[in-house]
């Protein structure tokens, strides 16, 4: 496989918003806010994390490499792959199959015509299956960037859902406005 | 229908702003502490309170504060886990989204009775926009005197941040938030030291619940002799139930500790009833982790007297007929809900989420995740209920930390009430595996 090269540099609002974390902790208790930087980064960097974007936050958080790899491999929110514009992080829970989240995944599934951790041939979706969100009374669901979807109960929400998110540019959060 | 402690004003138009939260009352709490009581004082009423930990344990707040080490010159630390994660709990996720501010006011009075000058709140990373909503009202109240220097002109000083996780459920468990709040991956610390001694930065800490920490503005307010005339018995207060599942009406609910949980379930005031005219086949009546129970046991205990909503009730009969109160996620099945497909479904997510510190974990939730896939998919052995079993039993009370004995608890209660589904899996795999299948056969005695 050809090596890629995934050039990377956070912009001034990134880079402030990782110091105002910094600036939450205690003098050299800068590593706390490695969490929040792969956060910030994975903005950046359309929704993924590269091993660029790490050794730019080891740099900053002045730690090892290593240090934020065998963090950013723990947290599973952290897409260390490329992925589609919008990814569909689709409950897979318990509570929400109760309430027919095996059905949603399905038909997401047959709509998008990709398995689970595939992205669409346009780029446009990733089917990413988590676990519980914390959404259990509003089941069946899924979450984007920073938006919940709730009650996703039918092929109608499905197909509504999907018609939506494909006119929808992707969130931007307040820092980075 | 009971007293309001924690929800009187969450859907007052506005109330996530400062100035509709301090015309309901709000901060009064700050008020009242830092201008008339000492730390000692507020923790006192915290003791007599009997408010016990609302993020699953069940441990007394009171004592918790007390063992907090106090050496001179050393920093301590409050942590509001808002890493809520628990399939099944959502009730942290919408009192916060709902009404920020008595969050954060519940922080403010509860550092001041630890002596904590710097708080954090450590919120999952998936709840980013809470995150943003806690973090406006962190600001309004920073700009209001309320967090900062010299608040309200007492001499204590507060600084109080949101931190987001990543994505993993084993955060929320005390140690591995503290771990993941030093910018680690989220291992569990051996104990002891406990977090009391050595937490966050190797400093003294306490770590609690979000629930448990807005509970404290009222006790402040009302007292702890007050805040214990609530609830029943050793079960104190108020409590917020997540209910969900296939119910009529799913979402948080504020209880009196103590109603009937077959009030609960019917009830019109709380989760209506079955949905679709259904019966009621079993409940989760504490979150993913606790022991599920049938319907028999989850009405009545084993000696015939009805259940209630109270830590001691829901564990009466320990593991053999009883279950556990947890963090309060109440999760119902119908009759048409297959107890291995759900079974198989946990031990997934435990296996998932397992750090893999610990090798009984690590390699036993794997093993029963697999194992319980293969009876779900038709290919189950006879012998594989039995080394189900004897997985669960070597995994439990083996590990650093309790997701060991969270990821075998379901395991073990789901057989122990509902053998006879397993082995009619395992019998008749073509049956089984036909699309809707569910066992309606006589359920397992409750004592088996």
């Amino acid at each position: 496989m050809a090596e890629t090269i995934n050039a990377f540099k956070f912009s001034d609002k990134g880079l402030a918003e990782i110091q105002r974390y910094i600036s939450h902790y205690p003098e050299g208790r800068q590593k706390s806010a490695l969490l929040p930087a792969l956060h910030v980064a994975q903005t950046e960097n359309n929704g993924w994390v590269s091993p660029e974007a790490m050794d730019a936050i080891a740099e900053i958080l002045n730690i090892q490499p290593i240090e934020v790899y065998e963090v950013a491999t723990f947290y599973t929110m952290f897409n260390l792959k490329p992925v589609g514009k919008h990814v569909l992080e689709v409950c897979r829970t318990g509570p929400c199959c109760l309430r027919g989240a095996d059905q949603m995944i399905e038909t997401l599934k047959q709509k998008l015509n990709i398995e689970e951790g595939e992205t669409t041939a346009d780029g446009m979706f990733t089917l990413k299956p988590v676990e519980c969100l914390a959404s259990c009374g509003t089941g069946p669901m899924l979450q984007v960037r920073e938006t919940y979807y709730e009650n996703i109960d039918s092929e109608e929400a499905v197909d509504q859902f999907l018609e939506m998110m494909r006119n929808k540019e992707v969130e931007t959060p307040e820092w980075a406005k | 229908m009971g007293i309001k402690i924690l929800t009187e004003h969450i859907n007052v138009p506005g109330i996530e702003t400062l100035e509709v939260y301090r015309k309901h009352g709000g901060y009064r709490s700050v008020e009242k502490a830092l201008k008339t009581m000492t730390p000692d004082e507020v923790v006192e009423e915290v003791k007599t309170s009997g408010l016990r930990g609302r993020g699953g344990a069940g441990f007394p707040a009171g004592m918790k504060w007390s063992f907090l080490a106090k050496p001179e010159g050393i920093p301590r630390y409050l942590v509001c886990n808002a890493d809520e994660s628990e399939p099944g709990t959502f009730k942290d996720r919408v009192f916060m989204e709902k009404n920020p501010h008595a969050l954060v006011e519940g922080m403010i009075t509860s550092s001041y009775a630890l002596g904590a000058n710097t708080s954090y709140i450590y919120i999952r990373g998936e709840m980013m926009f809470i995150l943003r909503i806690l973090e406006k009202a962190i600001a309004e109240a920073y700009a209001a005197g309320l967090l900062g220097k010299n608040i309200l002109g007492s001499g204590y000083d507060l600084d109080l941040h949101v931190a987001p996780g990543g994505g993993a459920y084993i955060c929320g468990e005390e140690t591995a938030l503290l771990e993941s709040l030093e910018g680690k991956r989220g291992n569990p610390r051996n104990k002891p030291p406990f977090p009391a001694v050595k937490g966050l930065f190797q400093s003294p800490t306490v770590v609690n619940n979000v629930e448990t920490i807005a509970s404290v503005p009222w006790i402040v307010n009302n007292t702890g002799a007050e805040y214990a005339k609530i609830g029943v018995g050793r079960s104190t207060g108020t409590k917020l139930i997540s209910a969900s599942g296939n119910i009529n009406r799913p979402g948080v609910y504020e209880i009196d500790l103590g109603v009937p949980v077959e009030e609960f379930i019917y009830s019109d005031e709380y989760c209506g009833g079955i949905w679709k005219g259904k019966e009621l086949k079993a409940v989760v009546p504490g979150g993913s982790s606790v022991p599920i129970l049938p319907k028999e046991l989850i009405l009545k205990t084993a000696a015939g007297e009805d259940r209630l909503m109270t830590y001691e009730s829901l564990s009466d009969g320990g593991f053999v007929s009883g279950s556990m109160l947890g963090s309060g996620a109440f999760i119902v099945f119908d009759e048409d809900q297959c107890i291995v497909r759900n079974t198989w479904n946990y031990a997934r997510f435990y296996h998932h989420e397992s750090c893999g510190q610990c090798s009984p974990c690590r390699e036993g939730t794997g093993w029963m995740e697999r194992v319980l896939h293969r009876i779900e998919h038709g290919h189950g052995h006879q012998q594989d209920i039995d080394l189900l079993v004897s997985v669960a039993k070597q995994i439990e009370g083996n590990t650093i930390c309790p997701l060991g004995d969270a990821a075998a608890w379901p395991v073990a209660s789901a057989i122990r009430h509902f053998r006879e589904e397993f082995e009619w899996h395992i019998k008749h795999p073509q049956e089984a595996i036909a699309p809707g299948a569910v066992y309606r056969g006589q359920l397992a005695a409750a004592t088996v």
